[in-house]
Parts: structure tokens; C-alpha cells; sequence
């Protein structure tokens, strides 16, 4: 079983503190890799929070061709942050050559261009990107987007704290929203990109567990959008189901969890609103998901949430104090980085409900 | 000498023998007054018997005269090898035997200058099938538990109706962000994943039919199962059509229209929606060809049923006046869609065919939406009567044709918009569940069947051209006559519980399919949890090949 962890702080927070939530969690296959989103960035990234910033691992051909899209699309370099990388024998880590952390301003055809219009650009280079560094795995464009770094690398993820220098906090590289995973999958190919969390347009998502309409998700996915690729793991079904609910259909997030685990018929008839989620269940058949599964999810206004499959059948717990919220799959994880919190305000998710936290760390519970 | 006359008909021309122990039998008359086909018959035989009076042998020879029963060598006469004779005989001193040097497509065509026909099924296709070659075969275990069949809930619902792709549904958001519905969207039954499939009251007896109505009655009403039947061809009684009950009835209109002025008069005295109204273009059994209700069926009430004379009772093979897709869908769907204010369901019936996928395209794509089903009937499909050669000679089969429609709607992101049935000799081994599942996971939403619903009923049919009688009124079980005295040798309210009995049994296996995928709703397209032990089947279906 994949855990998976998440933390949504008033202040801005170290990685460090997603490898300790990580780390007390870890069996078996559990440390073959270490991936995080830190969203709502701080420290050198604070200032450049309104321009799309790209995280990149690559070779040196990679390198050139990154360079050479981007500036064809016409983006224009203004800041860069290259991790001290500690290149120390003996690390358990399949290190590329490069990690770019690199913020563009927009091409200046785009000066008055819409969000939207933004929006797309940014999310046809990262594809294009993808797409030209594929082959020989030249290099992996994981996310490309305002206020938003990504991290995935395969190994122990204590070497790979080691090597990318984040045991040891600082101020510099922070955020006030980290979703992380340590692990790899084990249903198909060692790839980075299976390695949760996964990103697209603002919303990120990570999940434990096994997508069992896996096949039916991604059939459904692959004519849905054109951001809908890669399914290199089972659980990047539910990031683009996210999206197509909240972004491309525009329906708020509880509608979320009707689609995903539609309430039994013998329910939804009950229900005032049955119209719609009938409806809904109907036209979403193939974004159900029906197999034991943990969600995390944020929003592209940083909201956070988490929900289950609909037999419980993978655990989860927030755990809070006054500012910060954690969530952990197990919560040995949230015991390490909230240690003097009180358990007792500790949130177990049952099988029909959403924990939403929102910026103001307010906590919600809705009932699907 | 008189010439030997090659040319009459024997016993071994025919395809069934009497196999007949005149020491065991008593000449009680029982088969001869059960076999409906008159297929055996008293007679005489003339017995030489030597025998001696004396302490020596001193042989002497006396003639007798023996009754016998004897098979009739007739080409209308025939034994169907329907085994009734062997069932009452209390001395088991005659049966049937099938005849493998049987002569009778050839002396049949010859003697009456036409082919010969039958009811039932496909006989000529007996080897393995498609679906046997499939096993469930990605189970879950460790990181996807599987599920408790017995103590988990199932949502074992298929939809029948046109399904709009969510961005077309009528949604606006209210302030709270909570969706309100503003406009209308077609009608969606969620109905048991099973239909009995399109049987009319003229190729059933009305026992039979009658039988089944209270089976499906009974499944919704006190055992939960929202189990749905298909009228077939040619209306069903007025008493029903203005009951409660017809909300578990999908009427049928083919092309004969049989049936439907009854209908459309009894619609405003009507208290209950039909659950859909299926439009038959085709059957699997006899694709090409129209209905077909021999004169010999056509009884009183048939007649008053159908509207209709005593007479051979044949549906064009074609609607007429359409003549193209799009026609079908804007004239006839529109129209059915409007008599009923737009509130049931409208689905189409075709049989399997190379063109299938072209049709299906054509109705996902129509922008009306409204055809809310694609019924896909394959070669194994069974039938009330049809020429032989159409049985043996026409049509599709079912599995790869589904497959190549699911993934037609897949390669266009329309899954679901149009639910798939699927038919054609599903069941044929006694186990729906094991078929209907692998079907679902091929990407059909449902499935429907009829000849397996005649099995439960006690048909002494099989695929290996047993009785298949059905087009002659003479059914020796009283399933497919009219004839008041055959029907009567079925009692509608066992058919009844042996059919309630078969689907609950169904429903566990069903379970008992879904629960080691770790699944509480049907499977529909979950075709990675199929294995092939053959590799063309697993190619063609794209499933995991496994040896």
C-alpha cells in the first residue's frame, strides 16, 4: 500500500517536514522513491509567485530541447533556482544530470492575454516538453505553473533528501501547501511520472490504493482532454477526473465524491437531488472508481481535501493545530511533525464524506 | 420382383430413430398419444415363430400378427428426437436416437421443393465457444481486497435509455454551488442487467408468456430484482397493457406491427409508463429475415391479440418506408419517443452484423439523442420458426461485435451514451451469470436472452438439433403452441418459480463474479480482468492472452 502525506500550514514549511511525515510511515516497497508538489511558495519563490515556474529533471539534451521550446513559445527566463545536489557515492538514487527550477515571464504576445488563454500556453508547452524529451527519456517536465514546484526522483527517499540537500530546513525553499509520496508504483514500470502526486492546471492529486476501473477510468479520460495523458499509474485517473469535474464542467467539489463513489440506488432515490446525481451517475459511469482508495487532493486556490472509496477500504487521518494541518495515511506520520497537537481533535474520514481544509485551516466535513 | 423403392421415405433418412424393445413394451399407448408430431404410431407386424410339440425336435413354424409401435416415414411426420416418449413410457421401452447418417436436408427439399424449417437455434456451430475461452482472471488479493459476495452491498443497475455526455446535461449552479436541473434529459430506466428477451404471445403459449409475466412480476415485487421483459412482436393482452404491471414490460414494435393498434388504443387508459419500447430491426437468429408465425399458431385470441386473420403471419424483413438511418431515427424513434411524452426509453434491436459498428456510429453520433439503447443479437440467438439455412447459414456472432462497438463508442469517448445489450446464445451452458459478466466486462451494460428463459421453462430442446419444433404449434411441453390441449402440459406457476429460482440463483453468481474483482458495481468495459486461454480470441477482444 502506497501512504501518502500532505501538509497545509499557515506558514511557510520546509520539505524536511514532508520527508519526517514520510519517513515513520515507510515499509516495504514504501522508500523506492520520494515525490513532492509544494504549492503557495515561499522563500526564493515568493516574489514570483504570479509567473509559471517549471520543474524539470533531464540530460543535457533534454536541457537544450526544453530551452529550445520555450524560448520558440517565447517565454523569458527571470528566475532560477538549481538545487545543491550532493553527488556523494553510496546514495541510493537514480539521479538525472539536471533539476531546473525556472520561472518565465509569459511571451509577450500574452501581455493581455486572458487567465484561460494563460492557462492553455502553460499547459501546451508542458506537453510539448513531455511529448519532445520522451523518447530516451531525455527528460521529465512534471509541472509548469504558477506558484508550483515539483520534485520526483527514484531511490531511498532518505538519500534522496540527502541529495537534493532538504534534511536540513531552511528559509529558502518553502511552501505552505506540500503533498508528498514515498514510493514508486509497483503495478507498472519504475517511470517518474508514476509517482504520485500528480499535477495538471493548478490541481494536484495524490492517492493510495488500487484504481480496479483503471481500465475504464483512462478509456474514458484519454478522449476527455488532451491533458489526459501518461497514465503511467492507476491514480492519475483521479487527478483528471478532478479536473474534468471542477475545472472543465465547473461543478463544485462534492460533486467530486458523487462521481468517483456514486451513492447505491437504493440512496440516491431517497434524496431531493436525485435527478441530478442519477444524472450524474449516468453520464460519469466511467469516472467511477470502485477499488480500495485514499484521496488527496488541492485545488488550484489551495484548497485541500481527502476522501475514501466508498468500502473504506484505505485509511487516512488529519490531524491539526493551530497552524497547520496534516494529513497521513497512517498517523504515526502526523505524531512526528505535529507531536504536541490534540489527537483527540483527530479527524478519521468515514467512506462518505470530504475533509476540506481551506486557506483559513478551517476544516470541514461535508457528507456526500 | 418388385423393384426395391429407393426412393420413398425411410427411417434412415430421417434424422431422429425410434429406438423401440417390443418385449418391454405393454402397448399402453402413452407415446404415441404424447409425441405431439405424430412421429410414432400403432401398427401391425407380421412374426414368424418356429416352435416344437414334441420331445424331438420336430419344427414347426406358425405366423402371428404383433402389434408394434412403429416411427412413421414421413417427411412431415418426423421424429424431433424430442425424447416425450421415453419420458412417459413406464417401461422404458422406447426412445430416440439421433441419426448420423440422416439424409433429411437433402430428401426434405427434394420431396416438398423447399427447405426445410424449424424453431430454436443455430445447430450447426457446436464447437467451442468464444466465451469459454475467458476466465475472470485479475483477482484481487493483497493491495485491492477482494469483496464479501455474501456481506457487501452490489449495485447490480444497467441503464436503459439515452445518457447525455455530462457537459450537455442541463445544470445551472445555484449560489450554494449545488446543481439545479433546468431543462429536461431523455428517460433512463436502471433496470436489473438482465432482460428476458423479446418472446411474443403467439410464439410462446399464453401459458408460457403468462409464466414469465409473473416471474418478472414477482422478481420486482418480492424479490427486489427490477427485472425487466421484452413483449416481442405482436402486442400483449389489453388487461395488462392497462395495469401496473406494464411498468415492467418493454413493448416491442417490429416491422409487421403487429400488436399495435391494441396498444396505441389501450395508451390513455394506461396507469403505468412502459419501462422502454424496443424497435426490432433484426434478430441474430435469422438475420435478413422478417417474423415469421406459422398459420398453425395463429389461434382465436392470437388473432384477436394481433388483429389479424388466421393466416401465416410474416414481418417484412425491413421497416417499410425507412430506408436509411437517419430516416429511422428522425421518423420512427421521434415518433415512439413523442407517443409516449417523451418519458420511455426508445431502444433498437439489430442483429450482429459486419456492419454493426457503422450502424451504432450512426446512432451515437445522431444529434437528437434519443435512441436509448443498442440491442445486439447474435447468430446463436433462438427463434419461434425460420428457414434452416437462415439458422444455420446467416448471421454473427455476438462477442466480437460487441467488443468492436464498446470500443467504437471508446475510440470516440461516447461509452455509455447509448447502453450496449447484448444476446445471442448467452446461457447456452446453463450459466447466464458467468456470460452476462464477461459480456459487461467487454463493455455490454446488459444482456438479454430468451432461449435459455424456454430451458427454465422445461424446452426439451438443444443446440445439437433436438425438437426445435417450435415453428409447428406442436411443442411437446406446451412452451411454443396453441393448442389448448399441449399447453396445458405446462403449469405456468412452476415455469414461474423455476424462472424467479434461475435469476436469484443468477444474482448470487453474479456476486460471486464481482466480489474477487473487488467490485460493488457491475463492471462494464473492465475488460482487463479477462483472461484468454486462446490467443486469436484474446487478440481480437484485446484481453491478456494466458496459457
Amino acid at each position: 500500500m502506497c501512504r501518502i502525506g500532505a501538509i497545509k500550514s499557515r506558514h511557510y514549511v520546509h520539505p524536511s517536514q514532508a520527508l519526517l511525515l514520510m519517513q515513520s510511515q515507510q515499509k516495504g516497497h514504501d522508500n523506492s522513491g520520494f515525490a513532492m508538489v509544494m504549492q503557495d511558495l515561499g522563500g526564493i519563490f515568493e516574489n514570483y509567485k504570479h509567473l509559471p515556474t517549471l520543474s524539470l529533471a533531464c540530460t543535457d539534451e533534454g536541457l537544450q530541447i526544453a530551452k529550445t521550446i520555450l524560448d520558440t513559445r517565447g517565454f523569458r527566463l527571470v528566475h532560477e533556482w538549481v538545487p545543491q545536489t550532493n553527488r556523494q557515492p553510496g546514495l541510493d538514487i537514480q539521479a538525472m544530470p539536471h533539476y531546473v527550477f525556472q520561472t518565465f515571464d509569459y511571451p509577450e504576445a500574452y501581455a493581455d492575454a486572458s487567465q484561460q488563454a494563460k492557462e492553455e500556453l502553460l499547459l501546451d508547452t508542458r506537453l510539448e516538453l513531455r511529448r519532445d524529451m520522451e523518447d530516451d527519456c531525455k527528460g521529465f517536465a512534471y509541472s509548469f505553473w504558477p506558484d508550483v514546484v515539483t520534485l520526483k526522483e527514484i531511490g531511498d527517499p532518505r538519500d534522496i533528501g540527502t541529495f537534493f540537500n532538504i534534511w536540513q530546513a531552511d528559509d529558502k525553499f518553502t511552501a505552505r501547501v506540500i503533498t508528498a509520496q514515498c514510493r514508486q508504483n509497483t503495478n507498472y514500470a519504475i517511470v517518474r511520472y508514476a509517482a504520485h502526486p500528480f499535477f495538471l492546471q493548478g490541481y494536484t492529486a495524490l492517492a493510495n490504493g488500487e484504481n480496479t476501473f483503471y481500465q475504464k477510468n483512462k478509456e474514458f479520460q484519454q478522449s476527455l482532454h488532451r491533458g489526459y495523458v501518461g497514465f503511467e499509474s492507476d491514480s492519475q485517473c483521479f487527478l483528471y477526473t478532478l479536473h474534468h469535474i471542477h475545472h472543465e464542467l465547473g461543478w463544485s467539489l462534492p460533486y467530486y465524491k458523487h462521481v468517483i463513489t456514486p451513492l447505491p440506488f437504493e440512496d440516491v432515490v431517497k434524496r431531493e437531488d436525485q435527478q441530478q446525481l442519477l444524472a450524474m451517475r449516468q453520464s460519469l459511469a466511467h469516472l467511477e472508481i470502485n477499488g480500495p482508495n485514499t484521496i488527496i487532493g488541492v485545488l488550484p486556490n489551495n484548497t485541500m481535501f481527502t476522501c475514501c472509496d466508498a468500502k473504506k477500504l484505505r485509511p487516512v487521518v488529519v490531524g491539526r493545530d493551530e497552524d497547520t494541518v496534516v494529513l497521513s495515511s497512517e498517523v504515526c506520520g502526523i505524531n512526528e511533525i505535529l507531536p504536541n497537537r490534540n489527537w483527540e481533535t483527530d479527524i478519521y474520514p468515514n467512506e462518505r464524506e470530504i475533509v476540506v481544509i481551506d486557506n483559513n485551516l478551517e476544516v470541514q466535513r461535508w457528507k456526500q | 420382383m418388385e423393384t426395391v423403392k429407393i426412393n420413398d421415405i425411410a427411417c434412415n433418412d430421417l434424422p431422429w430413430k425410434i429406438k423401440y424393445h417390443p418385449e418391454r413394451c405393454t402397448l399402453c399407448g402413452s407415446c404415441i398419444a404424447a409425441c405431439t408430431f405424430d412421429a410414432i404410431g400403432p401398427k401391425m407386424e407380421r412374426r414368424r415363430i418356429t416352435f416344437t410339440e414334441s420331445a424331438t425336435p420336430e419344427p414347426k413354424t406358425r405366423f402371428t400378427a404383433q402389434p408394434v409401435i412403429a416411427q412413421q416415414n414421413s417427411i412431415k411426420n418426423f421424429c424431433r428426437g424430442c425424447g416425450v416418449c421415453e419420458r412417459v413410457c413406464p417401461n422404458s421401452a422406447i426412445s430416440s436416437e439421433r441419426n448420423p447418417d440422416s439424409r433429411f436436408n437433402v430428401v426434405y427439399a427434394t420431396a416438398t421443393g423447399t427447405g426445410p424449417k424449424r424453431g430454436g437455434r443455430n445447430n450447426l456451430e457446436v464447437q467451442a465457444r468464444s466465451l469459454d475461452t475467458l476466465r475472470v482472471g485479475r483477482i484481487s488479493q493483497m493491495t485491492d481486497p477482494s469483496l464479501d459476495a455474501q456481506r457487501h452491498s452490489f449495485d447490480c443497475l444497467a441503464p436503459l435509455g439515452r445518457i447525455l455526455p455530462a457537459g450537455a446535461l442541463p445544470f445551472e449552479q445555484g449560489a450554494d454551488g449545488k446543481l439545479i436541473q433546468n431543462g429536461q434529459t431523455p428517460p433512463v430506466r436502471w433496470i436489473y442487467p438482465v432482460i428476458i428477451g423479446d418472446m411474443s404471445i403467439g410464439a410462446l403459449s399464453w401459458r408460457m408468456w403468462e409464466a414469465v409475466a409473473m416471474a418478472v412480476a414477482y422478481l420486482n415485487e418480492e424479490c427486489g430484482l427490477p427485472v425487466r421483459m421484452c413483449s416481442g412482436e405482436g402486442g400483449m393482452p389489453v388487461r395488462l397493457l392497462k395495469s401496473k404491471y406494464l411498468k415492467y414490460m418493454i413493448l416491442q414494435i417490429a416491422s409487421g406491427h403487429f400488436g399495435w393498434n391494441r396498444i396505441i388504443q389501450a395508451m390513455p387508459h394506461m396507469v403505468e409508463d412502459p419501462a422502454g419500447v424496443l424497435i426490432k430491426i433484426g434478430q441474430g437468429a435469422k438475420p435478413g429475415d422478417g417474423g415469421l408465425l406459422m398459420a398453425a399458431k395463429v389461434a382465436e385470441h392470437i388473432q384477436a391479440i394481433r388483429g389479424v386473420p388466421k393466416a401465416d403471419l410474416l414481418s417484412p424483413p425491413n421497416h417499410q418506408g425507412l430506408y436509411s438511418i437517419e430516416e429511422s431515427v428522425q421518423k420512427m424513434f421521434l415518433s415512439f419517443n413523442a407517443a409516449f411524452k417523451f418519458r420511455v426509453p426508445v431502444a433498437i434491436k439489430v442483429a450482429a452484423s459486419a456492419t454493426s459498428v457503422s450502424v451504432f456510429n450512426n446512432l451515437v453520433r445522431d444529434p437528437y439523442n434519443i435512441v436509448g439503447g443498442f440491442f445486439l443479437d447474435g447468430i446463436d440467438g433462438g427463434t419461434g420458426a425460420a428457414h434452416d439455412i437462415s439458422l444455420d447459414h446467416t448471421g454473427h456472432p455476438i462477442v466480437s461485435k460487441l467488443r468492436d462497438c464498446y470500443l467504437a463508442a471508446v475510440a470516440q469517448g461516447r461509452q455509455g451514451q447509448i447502453p450496449l445489450w447484448a444476446a445471442g446464445g448467452l446461457g447456452k451452458t446453463g450459466n447466464l451469470a458467468a456470460d452476462a459478466f464477461k459480456m459487461m466486462c467487454l463493455g455490454a451494460n446488459g444482456v438479454f436472452t430468451g432461449k435459455l428463459i424456454l430451458q427454465m421453462a422445461g424446452c426439451l430442446g438443444n443446440d445439437h438439433s433436438r425438437c426445435n419444433a417450435c415453428n409447428t404449434g406442436l411443442c411437446p411441453v406446451g412452451i411454443t403452441t396453441q393448442q389448448p390441449v399441449l399447453v396445458k402440459r405446462l403449469d405456468p406457476e412452476r415455469v414461474a418459480e423455476n424462472i424467479v429460482n434461475y435469476f436469484l440463483a443468477m444474482d448470487v453468481e453474479l456476486r460471486k463474479l464481482m466480489a474477487p474483482i473487488g467490485n460493488s458495481s457491475l463492471p462494464v468495459g473492465r475488460s482487463d480482468c479477462l483472461v484468454s486461454s486462446d490467443k486469436a480470441v484474446a487478440d481480437r477482444l484485446q484481453v491478456q492472452y494466458v496459457c
